[in-house]
């Protein structure tokens, strides 16, 4: 049995047919979309690796099936630049240092936009810890990660108070 | 796109400015390509089978069931596994490791792999390999560190010695007017890259493409060339870029071997990427360690005798024991020095290097000891390191390349507030009622060179193109090497391309020991220096060049020109040069390790001083790291911004092993219970505030042309015991098991 699902990735209309209801949103992007930036590190929704907006909220996709993502709007991290252009949490994640082997940076960042946009990142250090921490980081970037959310959430111009949950 | 761009200002120099990552964009953008990231046509799935059991035999594997299931390509068991031409029970290389790629149905441990399955897709090959659904014939499992009878160690990892003795032990314990006698315990620690390790492997008659993340890119062709009958050169790795290593994708392991035979066996490109939880088994991890340490100091508290055991878990098939009491050797005066090893085989996956082997269990255990030892004299932990410096190396006599450790301690001290502390535990509380303890140790780590070799060539436009197969896992290769040619090539960073992480370009050697940027950087200067000298050569004498007759010892290399020593009005561009002489390319190339001679005249380390502020809960007993202040001396730093980065993600694995990690074994089946990230618990976020990392400069002339040492793993060192002497300071109680546990703390404060 086949499933087909419209899907709008990055931007992009995506007609999707699925031979497998078992994929999910993770795999379907990795395997079968050609967008490998995201990336696998538990494929259990504890590491945080895998992180992308599905209609502007963050979630882990490797916890999504697929199927159910009809009509769904998906941005990745091949989606969040403007051509040349890096979008403010990216050049701040290279600015500050916010990486070494690059391997969870796409669901950082992925994270970051996401706190950033619900108005949970603010310029309040320890709140941004607490918001990042779904996100591992086992070489332990943790301070460039907090340096870079600060300042992008800065420059984004959210850092007036409130709009908190 | 300002903040990518490096500082305006150079002052001539490449090395010694804070660059941002050149492989910043493409890590930003997810334009990185990691091994399984690669999709070529035709692919296949490879999912492998683990065993749920730690000892016996595979009795049945239900091989119909799993083929019957749509989209199953394949079913690889040891019934039907093609030959290798290299025996993985054989040690056939230098740094080889026995493994399991089903030469028979034996069980050594959980999770070693007991069958692979081939899907069209990975869904099909993931359910293909439950359907499995092996049966077992199980023995008891042997684990822990009493799990079996102690062995003593003669030869211990990487060939160090296992036993160590420096003077006269017993005399030193006999002369002691104060001893202790204290013993540790250290975990099974996982390496857990946030990459699990993967493969996609591709076939073309007796070639073979690996894409995979690798710590030794050029050394691994021969060890895949072995096991597959093919020479090296047929071998072709790309890794340009590894999810984190931390010493564990060094080493070819059973899944792999597995992944590439599979290829060959089916003629298509397979591609296989571990599961978490098969990362706890076949890819080495940190051995767990018992250790005994006995100290004497005479009136004046300088150490008698420093006395160090250390017992370690290691596989029932091959060896690899943490050289855990090593970690006493190189750092502390003291009249006699003694490292014993011993070992201990359990029903567990070879250990194998994981981020400082050795050190970082051993200087925890150190560490503590110390402390304790100053405590009993009734002297500052600062004051007692100070009192047992060692001027010249312990035991051997040796004086050191560099050693800026006294500089670390005062300067670490001062930005921490060190003089104000409390000499009795239990003194300092914040205003929330947190008991606040301060601590401190020493890291040390010593300072190696491997062998790489590089080419480095002057384009006719007057840019370069350097190579060397190093490898990028995170410390910033790709950054810090391209820095150390530009400066050897004398040209600014953006006018330097560097070719790296690809088998078919020079050897750059390993990336471990905190070794690599020493050693392939060492290559890469030798190579840019002789492609410099070869143009200086040409235009010196080219009677049409400003700079003839200046000899090549009169000129000087800056900025992709040549400027006559002394005189700025003489100069001429590198591309003018190449112009006159013909257009063609300049081509020189370097070679780097450490002679016997250089090794045998000075003992040579990075030292580092580390201090820690905790605050715990003093009903609940929750801790936490509130501030840590790493000062570390590693020679000539590169690259400032990535060695800091470098350094804090050493130290954040010291909170890591003082407060978090440990896999926990089943008694009854030796299976690990928490094999995920829910269970194995590694420091998040928020875990992690207050942290600050000094350097301090040290010109070393012996270490290597350079100067330059390594600060990839001492930042784990000094900070585990540090953090344990905080808690102590907090709260009175000495935890002597790692990782420190609330119940722990209950358990000492309740009796």
């Amino acid at each position: 049995m086949s499933f087909s699902i419209s899907l709008t990735v990055n931007g992009t209309p995506r007609e999707v047919t699925l031979e497998d209801a078992r994929v999910t949103l993770l795999d379907l992007l990795r395997e079968r979309l050609d967008l490998p930036g995201t990336k696998k590190g538990c494929d259990r929704g504890q590491c945080g690796a895998c992180t992308v907006l599905v209609n502007g909220r963050r979630i882990n996709s490797c916890l999504a099936l697929a199927v159910t993502l009809d009509g769904a709007e998906v941005t990745t991290i091949e989606g969040l630049a403007d051509g040349d252009h890096l979008h403010p949490v990216q050049a701040a994640f290279i600015a500050h240092d916010g990486f070494q082997c690059g391997y969870c940076t796409p669901g950082q960042i992925m994270s970051a936009v996401g706190l950033i946009a619900e108005g949970q990142a603010g310029c309040d250090a320890d709140r941004i810890r607490e918001g990042m921490s779904g996100n591992l980081c086992r070489c332990a970037a943790y301070h460039g990660i907090t340096e870079a959310v600060l300042d992008a959430s800065r420059r984004m111009g959210t850092d007036t108070e409130g709009a908190a949950a | 796109m300002s903040d990518t761009r490096p500082p305006a200002s150079r002052f001539g120099s490449n090395s010694g400015q804070s660059f941002t990552r050149r492989d910043g964009i493409a890590k930003v953008t997810g334009t990185a390509t990691f091994a399984a990231d690669n999709h070529p046509d035709g692919l296949l799935y490879a999912v492998y089978v683990p065993a749920t059991i730690a000892r016996g035999r595979v009795s049945h594997l239900d091989v119909a069931a799993a083929k019957a299931h749509p989209g199953v390509a394949e079913v690889i068991t040891p019934a039907n596994r093609p030959m290798l031409d290299g025996d993985p029970e054989s040690k056939g290389f230098m740094f080889a490791f026995r493994f399991e790629a089903l030469q028979d149905n034996t069980v050594r441990y959980a999770n070693q792999p007991i069958a692979l399955v081939l899907g069209e897709t990975l869904e099909a090959a993931t359910e293909g390999a439950r359907l499995l659904n092996p049966q077992y014939e199980a023995l008891p499992a042997r684990v822990g560190l009493n799990g079996d009878t102690p062995y003593k160690v003669e030869v211990g990892s990487f060939g160090r010695p296992g036993q160590t003795v420096y003077g006269d032990v017993a005399a030193g314990h006999a002369a002691a007017v104060q001893s202790v006698d204290l013993t540790y315990e250290t975990p099974e620690q996982y390496h857990n890259a946030m990459e699990t390790h993967a493969v996609v492997a591709e076939w073309q008659g007796d070639h073979v493409t690996l894409d995979m993340p690798n710590q030794a890119i050029v050394m691994s062709r021969g060890a895949y060339g072995y096991y597959f009958g093919i020479p090296p050169e047929n071998v072709l790795i790309r890794s340009p870029y590894l999810g984190g290593g931390f010493g564990s994708k060094a080493i070819p392991n059973g899944p792999t071997v597995l992944a590439i035979l599979a290829a060959r066996m089916t003629g298509r490109p397979v591609k296989l990427m571990l599961r978490r939880d098969q990362m706890f088994g076949p890819v080495g991890h940190r051995g767990a360690t018992r250790q005994r340490l006995r100290l004497g100091i005479d009136a004046g508290a300088k150490m008698t005798v420093l006395d160090h055991e250390s017992l370690a878990t290691t596989s029932t098939f091959d060896d690899f024991v943490e050289s855990a009491a090593n970690a006493s050797q190189g750092l502390y005066a003291a009249g006699a020095l003694r490292s014993a090893q011993y070992g201990v085989r359990v029903d567990a996956g070879t250990p194998g290097p994981m981020r400082a082997p050795g050190e970082a269990s051993g200087s925890a255990a150190l560490e503590c000891a110390i402390d304790e030892m100053a405590e009993k004299a009734g002297l500052d932990p600062l004051e007692f390191r100070l009192r047992n410096y060692a001027e010249t190396e312990p035991g051997t006599g040796l004086p050191y390349s560099s050693k800026a450790l006294r500089e670390c301690y005062l300067r670490g001290a001062e930005r921490f507030g060190w003089s104000k502390r409390p000499m009795q535990p239990g003194q300092m509380r914040d205003e929330a009622g947190m008991l606040v303890g301060w601590g401190m140790g020493t890291a040390l780590f010593h300072a190696p060179m491997f062998a790489a070799k590089a080419r480095a060539v002057l384009r006719p436009d007057g840019t370069g193109l350097v190579e060397t197969a190093a490898a990028d896992m995170g410390q910033g290769a790709w950054t810090a090497l391209a820095q150390i040619a530009a400066d050897s090539l004398g040209l600014p960073l953006d006018q330097v391309e560097f070719r790296s992480g690809s088998s078919d370009l020079p050897d750059g050697g390993v990336a471990g020991g905190s070794g690599h940027t020493a050693t392939a950087g060492g290559a890469l200067h030798a190579a840019g220096s002789d492609a410099v000298r070869r143009l200086a050569d040409i235009a010196t004498a080219d009677p049409a060049s400003p700079l003839f007759g200046a000899g090549n010892a009169g000129v000087t290399a800056r900025d992709g020109r040549f400027f006559v020593i002394d005189d700025d009005s003489r100069s001429e561009s590198y591309a003018d040069i190449i112009a006159r002489a013909g257009g063609t390319e300049v081509v020189g190339t370097g070679s780097a390790a450490r002679t016997p001679e250089d090794a045998g005249h000075h003992a040579m380390y990075s030292h580092g001083a580390v201090f820690a502020e905790v605050k715990v809960d003093p009903e609940l007993y929750q801790m936490r790291v509130t501030r840590l202040v790493g000062a570390f001396a590693a020679g000539r730093i590169i690259n400032p911004k990535l060695a800091e980065s470098q350094l804090m993600g050493g130290m954040i694995w010291g909170i890591s092993f003082a407060l978090h990690e440990e896999a926990r074994f089943d008694k009854r089946t030796g299976r690990i219970m928490n094999a995920d990230f829910a269970g194995y618990h590694i420091p998040v976020n928020a875990d992690v505030s207050g942290l600050e990392v000094i350097t301090i400069h040290e010109d070393d002339a012996h270490v290597n042309a350079l100067g330059i040492k390594g600060v990839g793993e001492i930042g784990v060192v000094g900070t585990v015991g540090a953090i344990g002497n905080a808690i102590r300071h907090a709260t009175g109680h000495r935890i002597r098991r790692f990782p420190i546990r609330i119940e722990d703390l209950l358990h000492a404060a309740l009796g």
